[in-house]
């Protein structure tokens, strides 16, 4: 079976005066999956995403939706698409379940006020339906920006960022709430984040992109393989330890140490191995660490943003 | 296009700003109406004293034609501001709140929503003009009662009863039409701010500015004046002489749409162009 690209975006760049906001970046979306767009805050997720709903105008490249190019077939495109971006901002004035309807309304959503119910319902919102959005907490109304992604019955929904400001309650029922929409409404869903295991516990396939630019891109347990790690040893005589391991197998594994850590490149069979190693020539462990490459590459680039 | 039109007017009339133009009307057409039943005589007494020498004056001078003149003159200083407090928020007011990012994901295009949203602030001001107008006119005559209007604006121009109605009707009329100019400054100047604070005020600033350059610098602005809208603001007054200057009339008239369709035009062509960063 042929998979359908929902997505795809072909060196797409954006330029803000002297500033790459995105730059060349190009990676697909299949039908079906949740797809992790992973990257540090100002990686340029958010301008991305503004650009395949059409509020920014990409500097160049192509985005195609659907099979739709989002210039010229921009309406096509939204019918199909939901989205939730960065803060969920609504009428603050007026009762959810007017929000929605200014919102279903203008989605040319068919029976509207039964798709309002049936998705405050989904949502966990039905109780509340009628109250001023302004009397809401941060996480009903990230529930409320999902409702209203989800209310036109889109192919896809775009979320970004949807776990920022929750507490982990909310953060918990957020996660059940995406997969719950991911398999049984079989929406097709983009979910951005900035954090690595939100992605890696909801996400099939994931793009890492730093400073607007591509990192990596594929499946995500292909990407997080356990069997590339940064293993970090604590021990109380690292130049003893050292010292023994440039005479074995393991010193091309070494990567980098400090006065009582050292780091090698393992895989995860053969952490026991090197630990043995060490506690036989008396070389006190404290602790071992292991970090996943990627992970760590993660890691490095989150810090440097 | 009607769904969208409705969902703005469901926004703009479930804001309590919106409000703010119609009590402030209730309010000074109120305390104004209030002051000439008890004060009136005196101040129109004072107003003609140097006529009363000359004339004899039968019958009341103070009646609903003449208050609702006299309301139309200080109100109309204060309309831009209240247009301006709607129509300066309509598209500042969405990127302050951050809802253009739930709005502009929709599958209507931008040019749709930029008519719905002018209409609907259209409405806005033609319903606060109808209300000003109805509202000072019945209150005034339920309690003045009709009779003639005096003018006094250079000569004294009496005009009957009769003949007074439709003058009314005209002058709110082209009153609507400057305030359309009015609307459409505010709009334009709300697609490029991100709060309806520098919309509303820079309409007001922009007014003033030109009127009182206009006013001050008059023998260097003399050739430049009769292109500028807010030259217009007051000719509503033209249809309280005895003979309408209908070349100025139509000049107004002509400016006016220029400057709107000018406005308009800006805002439609920056707005399709913009990237949504609030």
């Amino acid at each position: 079976m042929k998979i359908k690209k929902f997505v795809e975006l072909n060196q797409v760049t954006k330029r803000y005066d002297n500033l790459t906001a995105v730059d060349k970046l190009s990676f697909s979306v299949d039908e079906g999956d949740i797809f992790g767009f992973l990257g540090p805050n100002g990686s340029g997720k958010s301008t991305t995403i503004r650009m395949m709903l059409s509020l920014v105008r990409p500097t160049s490249g192509v985005i195609s939706m659907f099979g739709y190019d989002i210039r010229t077939h921009r309406q096509q495109v939204l019918s199909n698409i939901g989205a939730l971006i960065e803060r969920p901002d609504f009428y603050d004035y007026l009762p959810a379940k007017k929000n929605l309807e200014i919102f279903g309304t203008l989605s040319h959503t068919p029976n509207l006020n039964y798709r309002i119910d049936e998705t405050l319902e989904l949502v966990g919102l039905k109780d509340r339906a009628k109250s001023k959005v302004k009397t809401y907490s941060q996480g009903m109304k990230q529930r409320l920006g999902i409702a209203q992604a989800l209310l036109h019955q889109p192919k896809m929904i775009i979320l970004d960022e949807p776990a920022n400001g929750l507490d982990p309650q909310g953060l918990k029922e957020m996660r059940e709430l995406i997969k719950t929409i991911n398999k049984d409404k079989k929406i097709t869903i983009l979910l951005s984040s900035h954090i690595l295991s939100e992605i890696e516990e909801m996400a099939n396939r994931m793009v890492i992109i730093n400073k607007g630019a591509s990192v990596a891109e594929g499946r995500v347990n292909d990407l997080l393989n356990e069997n590339k790690m940064h293993v970090t040893f604590e021990t109380g005589a690292i130049a003893k330890a050292i010292a023994h391991l440039q005479q074995t197998k393991w010193k091309n594994h070494l990567i980098n140490h400090n006065s009582n850590t050292l780091t090698m490149n393992l895989q995860k069979e053969e952490i026991p191995e090197v630990t043995g190693l060490l506690i036989q020539k008396q070389i006190p462990v404290f602790a071992i660490k292991p970090v996943r490459s990627l992970e760590n590459y993660f890691l490095k680039i989150t810090r440097n943003a | 296009m009607r769904n969208l039109l409705y969902t703005e007017l469901y926004k703009i009339f479930s804001k309590a700003r919106t409000y703010i133009g119609f009590i402030a009307v209730f309010v000074i057409v109120s305390a104004l109406e209030a002051g000439l039943y008890f004060e009136g005589a005196q101040i129109l007494d004072f107003a003609i004293q140097h006529l009363k020498e000359r004339f004899i004056f039968e019958g009341t001078l103070i009646n609903a034609n003449l208050i609702t003149h006299i309301i139309l003159n200080s109100l109309f200083i204060h309309i831009p501001f209240l247009v301006a407090l709607v129509t300066g928020d309509l598209l500042a007011g969405e990127a302050n709140a951050g809802t253009f990012r739930l709005l502009l994901i929709r599958p209507v295009s931008r040019t749709q929503l930029l008519t719905a949203k002018f209409l609907a602030g259209w409405i806005y001001m033609l319903s606060l003009m109808v209300f000003m107008f109805a509202f000072s006119i019945s209150l005034g005559y339920s309690i003045f009662g009709p009779g003639d209007l005096i003018v006094l604006k250079g000569t004294i121009n009496i005009f009957a009863a009769d003949n007074v109605l439709w003058r009314f009707i005209a002058a709110y009329g082209f009153g609507i039409l400057t305030m359309t100019t009015v609307s459409a400054l505010s709009f334009m100047l709300s697609a490029f701010s991100e709060n309806s604070v520098g919309p509303i005020i820079g309409t007001i600033a922009i007014i003033i500015g030109i009127t009182i350059i206009s006013t001050v610098g008059f023998s260097l602005m003399k050739p430049v004046n009769p292109y500028l809208f807010t030259y217009y603001l007051s000719s509503w007054q033209l249809f309280f002489e005895p003979e309408i200057n209908t070349a100025k009339l139509y000049m107004a008239i002509v400016v006016q749409i220029i400057y709107t369709s000018i406005f308009l035009s800006i805002t439609y062509v920056y707005f399709n162009k913009k990237d949504i960063l609030s």
